[in-house]
């Protein structure tokens, strides 16, 4: 199972570090393997990049032709662009903290039942996880926006139970965004959880009741420590691509619940601004890094790869 | 002892496992919908239910442009999924099995494009393919989707390559096979199921792709982008009836594997 195995490493040392494993063929073979990939990495991923920093300095040529732009390598750019949409910038974090923690608290428990009381249908239950991904995201996400929507079971039948008022919509609305969000990443907090919690040495949670007394000292002191490395990794990989996503906020949210991604595809496809959308797209994989190499000093490079 | 606190302790002892059904049912439900769905009868929008037929599954072509988009993601699919497997595969191999210098830079280079938001490495693409006046279309989405495959196969073939027991090597090179032989004899077939994976995965990535795909793609329709567009003015029952095959299908395979390898663990022991 691919994506288990790509969970499972995502927390675990780097094995080729053994001293002890021998050097086989010559001195050129590893140079050779990477060479292929690597270069399409650098090409298309490292050059990319620094082309779009590149854009994030132009300006509008002074022929006023639209998507016609100068390289003035105008800092001001960056100021301009952060105090003009601060709010959607704010925005994308706020959504996607919520909804990373939403999915630990979802993910949590699951990944802890899938590891100490499914048995043998470990593996499958596994596999039901990251079953969602085999069917289009796009559709499931318009899915729960047609189960949600006002002519929608679930909320005709709140309606009826004055649960909710008549008047009130659960689509269109922050809490559909952010609903989405969470149902779209948490198999990428899931996998990760399971592959730490999986490890656990049972005998410790035994140790610490005896010792402790309490689940919840139990749970505190002992299985949240030690699966420390699974909730790092699963909420990398849930907040990183929940706050730079467009999709959940254009199809559950309405015109006051834009992201950041919202603006970058618009300033693209839209006004053709692409100074701005650039500059957007940097600030927004800035303030992402910064947070990774946070989380990366408690965890160390080689065990995030 | 009373039949509440019967129903309580039942309660404790089992109530992760009843959490895990609630989760499940929710993971699943709006497969289920779009699924009921693609029986969904009449209508361009199939927003409302308007009676049972099979005629969307029998005619999967019906709506105009869903078999094309399928059809391009398909051959993507397949493409970047060729090509990221044999580069990411060596990169594994290169990672798990020499020592060379370099490894912390390499290493970076791989965990970035999964560390980078697909807004941003769509943005940077699109840049990239403006500045040098690169016509979009099917060659600058297979570049993108090959690019963000490669670190994901990277992960999933390393794992595989380093849980290896080396000396299965060593006995094959020991009974006089010499170091290709050993490779295709007895590397190969332990790691392939590694590889499987991973190109399960790389295609599952690709084919459900939007955000990379709408920025690179200038006029070619994929599915996901075509199932977006119509997300407007309705999608017709028939990208239903293709989300929910195409889940099956890999479901199945996903399935039938794993339940090989626990029957053949099993017969082993």
């Amino acid at each position: 199972m691919a994506i288990a195995s790509v969970a499972r490493t995502e927390v675990s040392g780097d094995p080729a570090a053994a001293p002890d494993r021998p050097r086989r063929g010559r001195r050129a073979t590893p140079y050779l393997l990477l060479l292929p990939g690597m270069a399409w990495l650098a090409i298309f991923f490292a050059v990319p990049i620094v082309t779009l920093f590149g854009t994030s300095l132009q300006t509008p040529a002074p022929s006023g032709e639209i998507g016609a732009f100068e390289q003035t390598f105008r800092f001001a750019n960056y100021a301009d662009a952060i105090q003009e949409y601060s709010t959607q910038l704010v925005r994308s974090f706020v959504y996607a903290g919520i909804a990373t923690v939403l999915c630990l608290l979802i993910g949590y428990p699951l990944a802890y039942m899938i590891a100490f009381k499914a048995g043998r249908w470990r593996n499958l239950l596994l596999v039901l996880v990251v079953a969602p991904f085999f069917c289009s995201f796009i559709l499931r996400t318009l899915a729960w926006r047609q189960i949600l929507g006002e002519e929608g079971f679930i909320v005709r039948t709140l309606k009826e139970l004055h649960v909710i008022p008549a008047g009130m919509a659960l689509t269109a609305s922050t809490t559909a965004v952010i609903a989405g969000l969470t149902y779209n990443f948490l198999p990428f907090m899931t996998l990760p959880l399971y592959a730490s919690i999986e490890r656990l040495d049972p005998r410790l949670l035994e140790a610490g009741a005896d010792l402790y007394g309490n689940p919840l000292t139990v749970l505190r002191k002992v299985t949240l420590p030690l699966t420390m490395p699974g909730i790092v990794a699963g909420t990398l990989l849930t907040f990183i691509p929940a706050a730079g996503d467009y999709v959940n906020a254009a199809l559950l949210g309405g015109i006051g619940n834009r992201m950041i991604g919202n603006v970058v595809e618009s300033r693209f496809f839209q006004v053709v601004d692409y100074p701005t959308a650039a500059t957007l797209s940097f600030v927004l994989m800035a303030a992402i890094l910064v947070l990774v190499f946070l989380y990366i000093r408690r965890a160390g490079t080689e065990e995030l790869v | 002892m009373s039949r509440w606190t019967r129903v309580r302790r039942w309660l404790g002892r089992n109530a992760l496992r009843i959490y895990g059904v609630i989760a499940f049912a929710y993971i699943f439900t709006p497969i289920a919908y779009i699924a009921v769905y693609s029986f969904n009868s009449g209508g361009k929008d199939n927003l409302t239910w308007r009676g049972f037929t099979t005629a969307n599954w029998t005619n999967p072509c019906g709506a105009p442009d869903v078999c094309n988009a399928l059809g391009n993601s398909l051959k993507i699919g397949i493409m970047a999924t060729v090509v990221a497997t044999i580069l990411g595969t060596m990169i594994a191999f290169a990672l798990a099995r020499h020592r060379f210098r370099g490894r912390t830079p390499t290493n970076l280079l791989i965990f970035l494009p999964m560390a980078t938001p697909e807004v941003v490495l769509a943005a940077s693409l699109l840049t990239l393919f403006l500045n040098l006046g690169v016509n979009l279309g099917f060659v600058t989405i297979i570049i993108a989707h090959v690019m963000f495959c490669i670190s994901f196969v990277v992960v999933a073939v390393k794992a595989r390559v380093a849980s290896l027991d080396p000396r299965l090597e060593q006995a094959a090179m020991d009974l006089y096979a010499d170091e290709v032989e050993t490779f295709r004899r007895v590397t190969l077939p332990l790691v392939a199921p590694g590889i499987a994976g991973a190109a399960l995965l790389a295609f599952s990535l690709s084919f459900d792709d939007y955000i990379i795909t709408n920025f690179t793609s200038g006029a070619v329709n994929t599915f996901p982008k075509f199932v977006y567009t119509s997300a407007q003015r309705g999608i017709p029952a028939q990208a239903y009836v293709i989300g929910t095959f195409m889940f099956l299908l890999a479901f199945v395979i996903v399935v039938g594997t794993e339940l090989a390898r626990s029957r053949r663990a099993r017969l082993r022991t």
